[in-house]
């Protein structure tokens, strides 16, 4: 994304708005200038450090170093955080102050908008923003879970999609968006996130067959034909998410 | 030596018409002096009775235990080596009616036997590194073995140089400790090197011996070379199946040693189509489920086999004195392996093994007749040495204080008298305790959360028992890949990587425990098949891992054979002709120096390099050398790599070959790239299970959500941008330079070889590349960023992407370059 190489994100038209699907994992609607970022899951090595799996804590800075980089590149005047932006109730108050206090300068320059996740029922407190249950923009709705029934056109998280790519004789699992021109589905973005195989059947339930996939490159972002997708056994299925509930 | 043993040991003896050997005598000689003793011997010499003599010995003269404690402990590599050990060690303990108790206990011992075991243990308890391991966390550990008279270690050069080894030897330091009158014995094959063996043994060589036993008559090898022919390239030696069919039949039993399992279940079914007398053979490998092995063993033990296609699974333990051939398929890669392969022939010293190596190719024939000296002149190649293992000691730290509190300086100095550790830093074990305490990032916040307090007297105590729980579940180096259970109907077959599976889609056929197999699909983490007659063009399962590489030693043995041509006159008329050849049109390899030939081929230009430095090393040669080239411009398209050579091709010919092989290859190129090589993730994801940061898969359980994984990529990913000097990634990279990337070997062929690279231009492939270039397009290449690999793939990718509908109209301001 940086090294100075160009940024190619993939364009998408979705209710007659064009869409533009970043590299870096976030989604940019250049007419609003605004930007969706789905799964922060900021503070979640610190979840599982509570428990005794001591992982690195150092996702949280990986996540808000990667999120400032996206917002000076694209300059948005609002940000979406689609849910699940902490992994947990506790997570805004373990943030260490440095990171509480970089976190606080993204979200004073610019409208933000904490949409409410699973993990984070209520938005953070004194790290600014505004928490909201969703957010309708025309046809357009930005929520964190995909409703069973939805009248309108739906932007999603939560499902965390992976692909999985047969590239000749190699293969790599890189995140992606996912559409059937009903629901976009965003990839995670935070560092500790895992994926779920866009072959899974969750994203059976909620997309139409012939979905498309966009996988996120090192500085492109483009579309794959649906016979380079691989399936992956549910044992590597969400991983972290065991530990939820 | 009348009246040494026991009368009772001694009548029965006498009843078997045995006599007492002079290293068995050593044994009882060193027990008696209260001194270690590694004893090394041929197989078939009754090293194992020699093991055990003294502890007979004393538990007779013991009588019955007062209190029922432990006295002897005795460890294999193998389960089915301790089950087998017990059966021949409670048959003269029942027939002479000796005061003794004998009981195994491993990962298979049910749970009731273990919970006896606990309240009344057996005189001697025959085990495995990793239950011993268990059983050391064991809160009342130290006062179960304190009474610790003898430890016995089996197989102990198949432990040494392995980590398993390192858990083992940081196990014996702990026992030594609680146990400090206890004798230390080993039992080895022979090795190249006995006092490197010994120190693993006994940190003290005052107090310790080296008993020799008889050598056994030499083994008889020959070789298998059908017509006189030897394939250019291959390494499954199909075109020998009838000649290996035929020598079948003359043996009463023959076991045929293959290098990897795929080989094992290709040549297995080639020797079915072969067998048209419909004699019983069978197959035997890792992948095979434990039952399906356990059969084929049974069989074996019992004579009702005549042949077993066996991996290096049956390389170890278990005494089958019928088998009167062994057969090596491919090259044998090391000397001291084949010796033991050899062994599994006649477990009977006074008679010959016979044994018959088929090469696959040219190079290995040169490689089968340098093994063939080697055995014959009885010398043997040294083995790698590990450098200490982080993630094991971390293991092992933890597992210490599951057993109680420890204090940190105390520990320091047992460790250190393990072998494997001795040279560990102070500051690498402080490290290493600190990442148990609270994973020792630098970045703080987890104080918090530590599996380790201190007490006020400086000692560190477990934090909280539910991490002992933990521990016991992921105890063990040996980190499996993932694997799938394949099924057919409710039987179970074994297992296959899933990498494999996935490439294979419904309908597709596949080889695997001797049978084509129609893939149906997957459930849960069980592959549905059905078996199928036609094996048409089934796919074989590969194995990820790395295979061995050559010996170093072996690899010189065959660079001096191609340097004296007049050894060349027992070579089969077509080897001799290739290597003739070779000096016409090229060269040899010189014995001190880099042969490396550049010819253009089918517009392309190849670069081939004779390093003779084994597979591992050449594919980190590989890897460094593409770079270089991608960077002067030579435009570098891929390389293979066999254990003698390695071949590059490229869009310009590569000329300043002093540059390209310059040792500053392994500064900030090696980094660069190990940094990224997926190997060195891989190598973490077992380092991270390992040291217990994540915890292993334990197949079944993760529908019951108690399993917690976790992608070790993004741990992997995170602390290599943050945290570059954690334990873990130190861990990972010696891992990775002694295993997978053989840097050291790496490195001191290319030290060897400045200023001494020969390079011939020409006009068209040599001889000797032959083989190599035979490879390219059977095996992958080298590795690529991710949207270089878009980018080639992009044909297939764009498909639909052209497609009208994708032609939007821009709406906005796109542009955000």
């Amino acid at each position: 994304m940086s090294r100075g190489r160009c940024v190619r994100p993939a364009e998408l038209v979705l209710a007659g708005e064009l869409l533009l699907l970043d590299p870096a994992g976030v989604l940019f609607w250049p007419k609003r200038r605004m930007l969706v970022v789905a799964d922060l899951h900021l503070e979640k090595g610190a979840a599982f450090a509570r428990r005794g799996v001591l992982l690195p804590p150092h996702d949280t800075l990986a996540t808000i170093e990667r999120l400032e980089l996206a917002l000076d590149r694209l300059a948005p005047a609002t940000v979406v955080s689609l849910g699940d932006g902490f992994h947990d109730r506790e997570g805004p108050r373990r943030l260490p102050t440095g990171l509480a206090e970089r976190l606080r300068r993204m979200t004073c320059v610019r409208e933000w908008l904490w949409v409410r996740g699973n993990h984070d029922p209520e938005p953070p407190a004194d790290l600014g923003g505004t928490g909201v249950a969703e957010v309708a923009l025309g046809e357009l709705v930005l929520r964190h879970e995909p409703e069973e029934v939805s009248n309108s056109i739906e932007i999603v998280g939560h499902l965390h999609p992976r692909a999985k790519l047969r590239l000749g004789r190699r293969t790599a699992r890189l995140g992606c968006f996912v559409t059937d021109g009903r629901r976009l589905v965003l990839p995670a973005f935070g560092a500790f996130t895992g994926g779920l195989n866009v072959l899974d059947e969750a994203f059976g339930r909620i997309l139409a067959r012939d979905f498309r996939t966009y996988v996120l490159g090192q500085t492109t972002c483009r579309r794959v034909a649906r016979d380079l997708l691989l399936h992956e056994p549910s044992l590597s299925r969400q991983p972290m998410e065991t530990m939820g509930a | 030596m009348g009246g040494l043993l026991p009368p009772a040991l001694q009548a029965w003896l006498d009843r078997q018409g045995w006599t007492l050997r002079s290293h068995q005598i050593g044994m009882i000689e060193a027990a008696v002096a209260g001194k270690d003793a590694l004893l090394i011997a041929p197989t078939g010499g009754g090293k194992t009775l020699g093991g055990f003599l003294p502890s007979l010995m004393a538990l007779t003269s013991r009588g019955a235990a007062p209190v029922p404690r432990l006295h002897t402990l005795y460890i294999s590599p193998l389960k089915a080596l301790t089950a087998d050990v017990a059966r021949n060690l409670i048959r003269p303990i029942e027939e002479a009616e000796l005061p003794v108790t004998v009981e195994t206990r491993t990962g298979d011992t049910p749970q009731n036997r273990r919970a006896r075991q606990k309240r009344r243990p057996p005189d001697i308890l025959l085990t495995t590194p990793e239950s011993l391991a268990l059983m050391l966390s064991w809160t009342d550990a130290a006062e179960r073995f304190a009474h610790l008279d003898a430890v016995i270690v089996d197989e102990l050069h198949a432990l040494a140089e392995t980590k398993r080894g390192q858990m083992l030897a940081l196990c014996l330091a702990r026992l030594r400790g609680l146990a400090p009158q206890a004798r230390f014995s080993g039992l080895s094959a022979t090795v190249a090197d006995p006092p490197s063996l010994l120190r693993f043994l006994s940190p003290d060589p005052e107090r310790a011996v080296v008993v020799h036993g008889e050598p056994g008559a030499e083994p008889e090898v020959t070789m298998l070379v059908p017509d006189a022919y030897v394939p250019w390239s291959g390494h499954l030696g199909l075109f020998a199946v009838d000649a290996i069919y035929r020598l079948i039949r003359t043996a009463r039993t023959s076991l045929l040693f293959t290098n990897t399992r795929s080989s094992a279940e290709v040549l297995f079914a080639a020797l079915w189509r072969a067998n048209e007398d419909g004699l019983p053979i069978a197959l035997h490998h890792g992948s095979l489920s434990v039952e399906q092995r356990k059969r084929v063993e049974a069989a074996m033990t019992s004579g009702r086999l005549r042949a077993v296609v066996c991996t290096s699974s049956l390389d170890l333990g278990i005494d089958w004195g019928d088998v009167d051939l062994v057969l090596q398929i491919g090259a044998p890669k090391g000397v001291a392996r084949l010796v033991q392969r050899i062994g599994r022939a006649n477990h009977r010293m006074d008679e010959p093994s016979r044994a018959v190596l088929v090469p696959a190719n040219r190079f290995e024939f040169l490689e089968c007749v340098a093994a063939q000296e080697a055995v014959r002149e009885g010398d043997l190649d040294t083995g790698v040495t590990l450098l200490p293992g982080l993630d094991v000691l971390a293991q092992h730290v933890l597992g210490v204080a599951c057993s109680g509190p420890f204090l940190p300086d105390q520990l320091y100095a047992e460790v250190t008298r393990a072998e494997p550790y001795r040279q560990l830093t102070r500051k690498d074990f402080d490290d290493v305790v600190q990442f148990c305490t609270d994973g020792g990032y630098a970045l703080g916040g987890y104080e918090r959360y530590r599996r380790l307090v201190p007490l006020p007297d400086g000692s560190l105590k477990l934090a909280d028992p539910r991490i002992a729980r933990q521990w016991r579940m992921n105890v063990g180096v040996i980190v499996e890949a993932p694997v799938l259970r394949v099924k057919l109907g409710r039987r179970t077959l074994g297992e296959v990587e899933e990498f494999f599976i996935r490439t294979l889609t419904p309908g597709d056929t596949f080889i695997f425990a001797g049978q084509v197999l129609e893939f149906l699909g997957i459930r849960e983490h069980d592959v549905q098949t059905r078996v199928v007659k036609d094996a048409g063009k089934a796919e074989i399962p590969l194995y990820g891992g790395s295979k061995f590489p050559v010996s170093t030693y072996l690899a010189a043995r065959v660079r001096r054979m191609l340097g004296e041509p007049e050894s060349w006159h027992r070579f089969p008329d077509p080897v001799r002709e290739w290597l003739h050849h070779q000096v016409r049109r090229s060269a040899l390899p010189p014995d001190d120096g880099l042969l490396v030939e550049t010819f253009s081929y089918r517009k392309r230009w190849f670069l081939v390099a004779y390093a003779f430095a084994g597979r591992n090393a050449h594919q980190t040669l590989g890897m460094l050398l593409t770079r270089r080239m991608q960077r002067g411009g030579l435009e570098p398209h891929g390389f293979v790599a066999s254990d003698y050579a390695i071949s590059i091709w490229s869009g310009h010919e590569a000329t300043d070959l002093a540059a390209l092989f310059d040792v500053d290859m392994l500064g900030d190129d090696l980094e660069a790239w190990m940094a990224e090589s997926s190997m060195l993730r891989r190598t973490f994801r077992n380092v991270a299970v390992v040291a217990g940061l994540i915890e292993r898969r334990h197949p079944g359980q993760e529908k019951t959500g108690r399993q917690v994984t976790f992608n070790a990529d993004l741990i992997y990913d995170v602390l290599r941008k943050y945290e570059p000097g954690h334990v873990l990634l130190r861990a990972t990279r010696n891992e990775a330079a002694a295993g997978l990337t053989d840097i050291r070997r790496l490195a001191d062929m290319l030290v060897a070889v400045q200023g001494r690279i020969m390079h011939k231009r020409l006009p068209r492939v040599s001889p000797l590349a032959v083989p190599v270039m035979l490879q390219i397009g059977r095996e992958r290449v080298g590795e690529a960023d991710i949207d270089m690999l878009l980018d080639r793939h992009a044909e297939e990718l764009i498909d639909e992407a052209m497609a009208p509908e994708e032609e939007v109209e821009l709406q906005g301001d796109a542009d955000v370059a």
